[in-house]
């Protein structure tokens, strides 16, 4: 099988740009809705083919990213992290500062810019751990569209500042009872409204999953993380890093930080998946380290299911990282050697958290923790010349509660 | 000939319409299934739908996502339908189908499960969320055991890719009646009759109709512009209100014998 070759520097360098017109990465991806979205899918890819070289959109958005999200987010050099690993030096792509505090909303403005140039008067989106439910709610309440979000029982539970922050903006937030309720079950919910309600609704997917164009859209609005991360370090630094980091949920601000470095052969790219209670518990979101090929929500890629292909409950403190697939695209850069993926589990994740405040003085998403989680091993292991360039995707506010909770057992004066 | 286009060969020749019932394969449990399908036959059902149950059905509504949940809790698999069909074969003459999402046929293996669905008996298969583009080798796998491949036509489709759909298509087309996922609706979309008139300016396919029809008076107007009508949340619903009582294979009997009925001129 071709796609499963290492590729070599030449064909590195000069791959052909991906996906295909059909929305494949080699042999992943794809369109596999009902025929009723499939009108739906091509008109966005047209309309988002055609924005893309209008310069009016395009200065449409860097203005909306400068002077509403807050762009360029500074890539910060963790001094203390760096001497506490005592190794590579760290920097950090500050992405929780963001407006809303997460990556999340460069993909929500793109997208509802577009729904408003396709004349929808409703947007609809899934959220896992409420940062796209925020971002999408957010973006809609400053262009005055109608917006529902929704969402598992158990991330309501787990992400409830969130659900608060979603509601104050205007949006209504729909709880979903079904399946694990978690993020699977919410873009199940999602994908129903979508269909019913085709015409008059966008949906705002928040990661590089579903259907084609979704995977190469999302990608596209979140690759400006990469390519300011390329400029900064060079004028920092004056040379590319020797490793990037970030955690993979769907595989947004991954991709978003990897994808300006791709045809960078000295540049490692390592993403970070969840172990939840470790790989051999069966309780994680490890697509990589025990799913198989499979389609889930319109794409095919590597996924956590049954022997009978029956999608498997997943696990993980981050709510952001809890979800059976992953973007097409991962998987396709994976079989090539071009990204590698790791795991940290939530126990590790858990102390990175408390290290990064501690060290730094920033306290990270639980899904960017697990991002830091695999620096602390990697730092050591580094030279002192080396550079490691951290996605930290998202601020911590919406964990607290929930970590609070789960180091009460271990914190004997509180 | 396969047993799909002969069925639809018979109906016209006699000015009937096909009725094709839906059932979730093991809710509760494969035995019941199969009562339930010889049942079918008996009261006049043309074609069975045999739905594969999925953890995430997406294009299903609530009845239907709760049938999938009893089967699977059950214990129904892929493997347990076929060899449930296999051993039905001999005693049901209906053309019977496989409605399934594209994951467990997937992880099956397209050509592996073409072969075995032929040698149970099947003869055409349905996957909502397979569109013909992604499909060449489940056709492929499927026109070498003389299975037909049924894809789906919606209200949202232009004519050229009614084109396309109908060109991938083999015994009939299924087309669903209306923007939105399975489940009862108290009203059919004004439309249906002039998009069957434009699909049928590309096709000489059967047509058979299904999203929302549950009653025996929908059943007759679609049929009046229809060569076959789908009916599946309100069977299902019905299985689901008399589960565990003695008389619910004679009562979903007779509500397909009334649905029947309304097929006839
Ligand atoms: C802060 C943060 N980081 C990461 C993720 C994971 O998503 P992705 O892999 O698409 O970046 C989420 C998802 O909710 C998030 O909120």
């Amino acid at each position: 099988m071709s796609t499963l070759e290492k590729p070599t520097r030449a064909d590195e360098s000069n791959l052909s740009p991906l996906p295909d017109a059909c929305g494949h990465f080699g042999r992943y991806g794809g369109k596999f809705v009902p025929e009723t979205l499939m009108a739906a899918l091509a008109e966005l890819e047209t309309v988002y083919l055609q924005a893309k070289t209008d310069p009016s959109f395009e200065s449409e958005m860097r203005g909306y990213l400068r002077h509403y999200v807050g762009r360029p987010t500074p890539l910060y050099f963790a001094r203390r992290l760096t001497e506490h690993l005592g190794g590579a030096r760290i920097y950090l792509k500050r992405e929780d500062l963001c407006h809303t505090g997460a990556h999340k909303i460069n993909n929500t403005l793109g997208q509802i810019l577009l729904a408003c140039r396709m004349g929808k008067s409703r947007v609809i989106a899934e959220t896992g751990a409420g940062q796209h439910g925020v971002a999408t709610a957010t973006v809609a309440a400053r262009f005055g569209l109608a917006c529902e979000v929704y969402m598992g029982t158990e991330d309501m539970r787990r992400q409830a500042l969130n659900v608060v922050r979603m509601r104050l903006l205007g949006a209504k937030v729909t709880p979903v009872e079904s399946g694990s309720r978690t993020l699977k079950d919410a873009i199940n919910e999602a994908m129903r409204d979508w269909v019913t309600n085709v015409e008059t609704t966008h949906y705002v997917l928040g990661s590089v999953l579903g259907a084609h164009p979704y995977p190469m859209m999302v990608r596209d609005f979140q690759s400006i993380i990469g390519r300011e991360a390329r400029a900064q370090i060079l004028e920092l630094e004056g040379r590319l890093p020797d490793y990037l980091v970030a955690c993979v949920g769907g595989g947004s601000n991954s991709i978003g930080l990897f994808y300006d470095f791709l045809h960078e052969p000295a540049v490692r790219m390592i993403g970070v998946e969840a172990a939840g209670l470790g790989i051999e518990s069966g309780r994680h979101a490890a697509r990589f380290a025990s799913g198989e090929l499979g389609v889930l929500h319109g794409t095919l890629s590597f996924i956590l299911q049954d022997g009978d292909g029956q999608i498997r409950p997943t696990h993980s403190v981050s709510a952001g990282l809890d979800y059976p697939s992953v973007g097409p695209e991962h998987s396709y850069y994976r079989d090539r050697g071009r990204i590698d993926f790791v795991s940290a589990t939530d126990a590790e994740a858990l102390e990175a958290f408390q290290l990064l405040s501690q060290l730094e003085g920033l306290i990270p998403a639980l899904e960017s923790a697990h991002a830091i989680a695999y620096v602390k091993k990697l730092a050591p292991t580094l030279g002192k010349d080396q550079i490691v360039a951290v996605n930290l995707s998202g601020r911590g506010d919406k964990d607290v509660e929930v970590v609070a909770e789960l180091l009460k057992p271990l914190t004997p004066n509180s | 000939m396969n047993r799909i286009d002969e069925r639809f060969r018979k109906l016209r020749e006699s000015g009937e319409r096909a009725l094709m019932p839906y059932l979730t394969a093991g809710d509760p449990d494969l035995l019941t299934t199969r009562a339930l399908i010889l049942e079918c036959e008996e009261q006049g059902a043309d074609l069975i739908e045999i739905g594969v149950p999925f953890s995430d059905p997406l294009a299903d509504g609530v009845t239907i996502q709760r049938a999938s949940q009893r089967a699977l809790q059950g214990g129904t698999t892929l493997t347990r339908i076929l060899e449930m069909v296999s051993d039905l074969r001999a005693e049901c003459q209906l053309p019977l189908l496989l409605m399934s999402y594209v994951n467990p046929i997937f992880h099956f293996g397209f050509t592996r499960f073409a072969n075995e669905a032929a040698a149970a008996g099947v003869d055409g298969l349905i996957v909502p969320d397979l569109p013909p583009e992604e499909a060449t080798e489940l056709i492929e796998a499927a026109a070498a055991h003389n299975l037909h491949t049924i894809f789906l036509i919606a209200p949202t489709s232009r004519p050229e890719r009614v084109r396309t759909i109908a060109a991938a298509s083999k015994g009939f087309i299924y087309y669903v009646s209306l923007r939105g996922v399975t489940g009862v609706r108290s009203r059919l979309s004004d439309d249906l009759e002039a998009s069957l008139r434009m699909i049928r300016a590309e096709t000489d396919l059967p047509l058979a109709v299904g999203f929302g029809i549950s009653t025996p008076e929908q059943v007759r107007r679609v049929a009046t512009v229809a060569d076959g009508v789908i009916v599946g949340s309100a069977i299902v619903s019905l299985l689901e209100q008399t589960a565990g009582q003695p008389d619910q294979l004679k009562r979903a009997g007779d509500f397909i014998a009334s649905l029947k009925v309304a097929t006839k001129k």
